[in-house]
């Protein structure tokens, strides 16, 4: 047996439905329905059999196109940029503001991305989010939290 | 059912619904032109804003959605040969020769045509076969539907999954088990939540639809370094030619579009197989039908090879309605967004959904054929206009993406947790994209998980405890022996090719 990314990606998922099989016999049910034909726990039970079952197949059985991704050709760099980007966004939405924080982001995912272009890189961030903003807030009444705009005086 | 269709024409019709399939059209030309987006995804980016309307209204903007975003797969196939969806690869092999000789155009215009022919049909055939078959369903029971929906997961999962067969199962039992996070519906007791507050109202649906496809589609194609307009760049995407269509050529498309619908439809209601085999078929039953010397001309330029998986994976596309609306079961990994979506809306659909909530039942039914007419009139002009799209830049159209899904769940839930877990469940589902694991099947188990556990706790308890239920009624045990069929039927073939 060769073993692969996908023989990996298996075994991680078998070890996932292992565990998800624990957790459903952790369950804590009440105690008239521990003895019930159907409970809180009884279809996690089978599925956690069913990915161990699919995922074991996978693992043994030799593969039949086996798929190898260079590495080599992959942008990691940038991926990684973009989901820590995405992360940091997601962590101040909140706290800072969805026009500042949006803004914000997408002017670091284009530069990330390889943009330098920084008329276009401006005119697709702060004013175009802030058109967003007004039809989303302005026109279709959608509530938008923005703490900043609030303490500025600009959004109600 | 003549009151019906009328009720269905007066709501599809106002005013609202009717800007609502335009920009539904015209958004999902624009997204699913772009070569890694799809219609799921162009639902998926839609599904926030459609939470903003009354349920007819949003079914309605996301089947114009639907049938934009399969017309906009077919206009970056014909122009620059990366077709946006699978559905549409077929539509390359005769459209982009007829590019590549100076007739882009015509080749747009064949295919609005024959997408509009076939939606046509078939929207007929939808008309004729929902109302039929909700009447037939209605003597459906618990266990028939628990078979119906294991049919469906394995079907999609043999039939969409390129060979992948074990890796579709597993992610159906992937998207099973996101969906048992939460309380459990019945007795409320909490499961997979760790003690976190934030999952125990179980995952969002659109979470995981925006994780799965519109963030995981945008970080693929940035892991993978493609750039979807380095091919526009190669062609003039202002100068398309004429989009008229001569006498020959409307007499060769006129006896290619009937056969190609009925194939189409048929393959479009069965579970799984949807408009990709559709169009294929459609394409090789073609060259089968035409003449020796038309047969020449196929993969260079053919009409027919052309008009045939146009025709066909519209047609499909309708039939694939014919489950979610009348079972409540989607057959296909984008009518399963649909049916989460419905499902957001507080409405189930299935047998009753034909006599409770007609409006919608048969509004979506017309705003689908309203949807082809505005493709048809405003679409087709506009394509060398909107065909610009595809020169946008990777730099700008992946972080528009990756905005409008972290938009689309804070605007839902206002909750950091979320964005974290989508952000977590797109890094994963980008990795399994890498190595072929399809998203379909899971976004298909994700959504029917709920009814899945429901159906077989009122089976298991009718039966007090026993699994007789799947063969004491011999509808159950026919839809089970199908399942047993194709699953034995894909087990065997891993091990034949495997020996």
């Amino acid at each position: 047996m060769k073993i692969n990314s996908v023989k990996i990606i298996s075994l991680l998922f078998f070890v996932l439905s292992a565990f998800y099989l624990y957790s459903a016999h952790q369950i804590q049910v009440f105690a008239f329905d521990e003895g019930a034909p159907f409970n809180a726990k009884t279809f996690p039970i089978y599925l956690g059999y069913a990915g161990m079952f699919f995922s074991g197949l996978k693992i043994v059985l030799p593969d039949q196109k086996p798929i190898e991704v260079d590495p080599t050709y992959l942008e990691f760099k940038k991926t990684i940029l973009l989901v820590l980007t995405m992360i940091v966004y997601g962590a101040t939405i909140l706290k800072v503001g969805f026009f500042l924080s949006t803004s914000l982001f997408l002017v670091f995912s284009y530069y990330f991305l390889g943009e330098r272009r920084w008329t276009y890189i401006v005119i697709f961030s702060f004013p175009f989010v802030a058109i967003f903003m007004y039809l989303l807030h302005g026109v279709l009444q959608v509530y938008l939290r923005d703490p900043l705009l609030k303490y500025l005086g600009i959004m109600g | 059912m003549i009151e019906g269709i009328l009720i269905g024409i007066k709501t599809a019709l106002s005013l609202q619904n009717l800007i609502m399939v335009m920009i539904g059209c015209f958004a999902g030309t624009i997204i699913g032109m772009l070569p890694g987006l799809g219609p799921m995804t162009a639902i998926a980016l839609m599904i926030p804003i459609t939470y903003g309307f009354d349920p007819a209204t949003g079914l309605i903007l996301m089947a114009g959605v639907y049938y934009g975003a399969v017309f906009g797969g077919s206009t970056s196939s014909i122009l620059i040969n990366a077709p946006g969806v699978p559905g549409t690869v077929a539509t390359s092999f005769d459209g982009y020769p007829m590019a590549q000789k100076g007739k882009a155009g015509k080749a747009l215009a064949i295919a609005a045509y024959s997408s509009f022919a076939g939606g046509t049909i078939s929207a007929i055939f939808l008309l004729i076969a929902a109302p039929s078959l909700s009447k037939i369903s209605l003597s459906f029971r618990s266990p028939d539907y628990f078979g119906l929906m294991i049919l469906g997961l394995t079907a999609v999962a043999a039939f969409s999954s390129k060979g992948n067969f074990l890796k579709a199962m597993m992610m159906c039992v992937f998207g099973l088990m996101l969906a048992s996070v939460g309380q459990d519906t019945l007795s409320d007791i909490p499961r997979f939540t760790f003690n976190n507050m934030n999952l125990s109202d179980g995952i969002s649906f659109v979470l995981v639809v925006m994780a799965t496809f519109a963030m995981s589609e945008a970080l693929t194609i940035i892991i993978k370094g493609n750039d979807p307009s380095k091919a526009a760049k190669q062609i003039s995407l202002t100068d398309l030619g004429s989009i008229k269509v001569n006498k020959e050529e409307t007499k060769q498309m006129a006896a290619t579009i009937p056969r190609s619908s009925i194939l189409g439809f048929i393959i479009g209601v069965l579970p799984g197989a949807g408009a990709t085999i559709a169009s294929f078929l459609a394409y090789g039953m073609e060259r089968n039908f035409v003449k020796s010397e038309e047969k020449e001309k196929f993969g260079k330029g053919s009409v027919q090879g052309l008009s045939a998986p146009e025709t066909a994976n519209n047609a499909a596309c309708s039939g694939s309605f014919v489950p979610l609306l009348t079972l409540g079961i989607p057959g296909s990994g984008t009518t399963a967004v649909m049916l989460g979506a419905l499902l957001g809306f507080g409405i189930q659909p299935g047998p009753r959904l034909y006599q409770t909530n007609p409006d919608i039942f048969w509004s979506v039914i017309m705003s689908m054929y309203i949807g082809m007419v505005v493709l048809l009139i405003l679409n087709l002009p506009l394509i060398p206009y909107i065909a610009r799209i595809l020169a946008v830049p990777k730099t700008f159209l992946i972080p528009m993406i990756l905005f409008f899904s972290v938009t689309g769940i804070y605007l839902m839930s206002f909750n950091n947790f979320d964005i974290f877990l989508m952000i977590g469940i797109a890094v994963i589902a980008t990795i399994l994209r890498l190595y072929d694991f399809p998203m379909p099947p899971l976004i298909l188990a994700f959504v029917l998980g709920g009814l899945m556990e429901e159906n077989l706790r009122r089976s298991l308890l009718i039966s007090d405890g026993s699994w007789s239920f799947l063969w004491d009624r011999p509808l159950t045990l026919c839809i089970m022996i199908v399942i047993i069929t194709i699953v034995g039927w894909q087990m065997y073939n891993s091990f034949k090719k495997k020996l």
